[in-house]
C-alpha cells in the first residue's frame, strides 16, 4: 500500500497515470451530468412554491460544494507539502486553485440569479453565506496572486500553503454559516439528520449533477496538476527523456 | 416551448445552465492550452540544448 502512494508521489509516474485517469473520470462525469441535466430541467417536478426557478440548484449546488471541496483538496495539499515536503502535493494545491475559483465563481453567480426572483434581490451583503462564499473567492484570488507574486516556487509553496491552511476557518464558516446566524438560504437539504428533505424526483437529478461535476472536478484537476508537474519538473532528466522519445507526451 | 419557457424563469434558468458550460468549456480550454504551451517551451528548449551538443 505504502509503496503504491511512495510510487504515485514520483513525478514521473503520477504524469502518466493521471494522463490514463483523466479520461475515465471525465466519461462518467459526463454522462452523469446529462441525465441530471435532462432530468433536472424536464423530468423533476416542479417546486410549489419556487415554481421552475428551482432548477437552478442543479448547477448552483454543485458549484458551491465544488468551491469547498476545491478549497479543502488545496489546504491538505499544501499542508502535506508543507509537513513531507512533498512536491506533488504543492502542485495539487497550485492547480486546484484556478478549478476552485471558477466553481466559486459560479457559485456566486447563479446564486445571485437565483436570488433575483426569489428573494427579489441579486444581493444581500446581510447574508452570512453570501459574504462567506464571496471571501473564499478572495482568498482564491489572494492565493494566486501569492503564487504568482513569489519567483521562487519552493518559497511560493510554503507561503500559499499557509495561506491555504488559514482560509480553512472561512470554509467552516461558509458550511454552517445558515445553521449558526439567519440567513435567507435555507437549512441544511441534503445532511439532514433522517435522511434528505427532497422529492425523489428532484433528488437523484441532484445527487447525479453533484457526483458528475465531482468526476468532472477530478478529470480537470489531474490534466492541471500534470501540467503543474511538468513545469516543475522542466529541468529534470525523465522530462527530457520524455520529450526527446518517440511517443512524446 | 412552453417547458423552455421555464413558467417565466426561463431567462434566469437557461442563463445559468449557460454560464455554467460557458465556465466549464473555458477552464478544460485554459487547461489545455497551458499544457501545450508548457510542452511546447520545454520541447524548443530541450532540442535546442540537443543541438549544441
Amino acid at each position: 500500500m505504502w509503496k503504491f502512494f511512495h510510487m504515485l508521489a514520483s513525478p514521473p509516474h503520477f504524469y502518466r497515470l493521471a494522463a490514463v485517469f483523466a479520461p475515465w473520470l471525465a466519461v462518467p462525469g459526463l454522462a452523469l451530468i446529462a441525465y441530471g441535466v435532462y432530468a433536472g430541467l424536464f423530468l423533476a417536478p416542479m417546486d410549489y412554491q419556487q415554481g421552475d426557478a428551482f432548477r437552478i440548484i442543479y448547477v448552483h449546488v454543485p458549484s458551491a460544494y465544488l468551491s469547498m471541496m476545491a478549497y479543502m483538496i488545496m489546504a491538505v495539499s499544501g499542508g502535506i507539502g508543507l509537513i513531507w515536503r512533498m512536491k506533488l502535493a504543492h502542485a495539487v494545491a497550485a492547480a486546484a486553485a484556478p478549478l476552485g475559483a471558477a466553481f466559486t465563481f459560479l457559485a456566486l453567480v447563479t446564486g445571485s440569479i437565483w436570488g433575483r426572483p426569489m428573494w427579489g434581490t441579486w444581493w444581500e451583503w446581510g447574508d452570512p453565506r453570501l459574504t462567506s462564499e464571496l471571501i473564499l473567492l478572495f482568498l482564491y484570488f489572494g492565493y494566486m496572486a501569492l503564487r504568482g507574486a513569489i519567483d521562487d516556487i519552493a518559497k511560493a509553496d510554503k507561503a500559499s500553503a499557509v495561506l491555504a491552511l488559514v482560509g480553512v476557518v472561512n470554509v467552516v464558516i461558509v458550511h454552517f454559516s445558515v445553521e449558526w446566524w439567519s440567513s435567507l438560504h435555507q437549512g441544511q437539504t441534503l445532511m439532514k439528520k433522517g435522511g434528505p428533505a427532497m422529492d425523489p424526483g428532484m433528488l437523484y437529478p441532484l445527487l447525479a449533477m453533484i457526483l458528475g461535476f465531482t468526476f468532472l472536478f477530478g478529470s480537470l484537476l489531474l490534466r492541471r496538476v500534470r501540467t503543474e508537474v511538468l513545469f516543475r519538473e522542466r529541468r529534470t532528466r525523465w522530462v527530457r527523456e520524455m520529450i526527446l522519445s518517440p511517443e512524446g507526451s | 416551448m412552453e417547458k423552455l419557457a421555464m413558467g417565466n424563469y426561463g431567462v434566469y434558468v437557461w442563463s445559468c445552465f449557460g454560464l455554467t458550460l460557458a465556465v466549464v468549456v473555458f477552464s478544460d480550454w485554459r487547461a489545455r492550452l497551458r499544457h501545450k504551451r508548457v510542452y511546447r517551451e520545454i520541447e524548443v528548449r530541450i532540442r535546442a540544448l540537443e543541438e549544441r551538443q
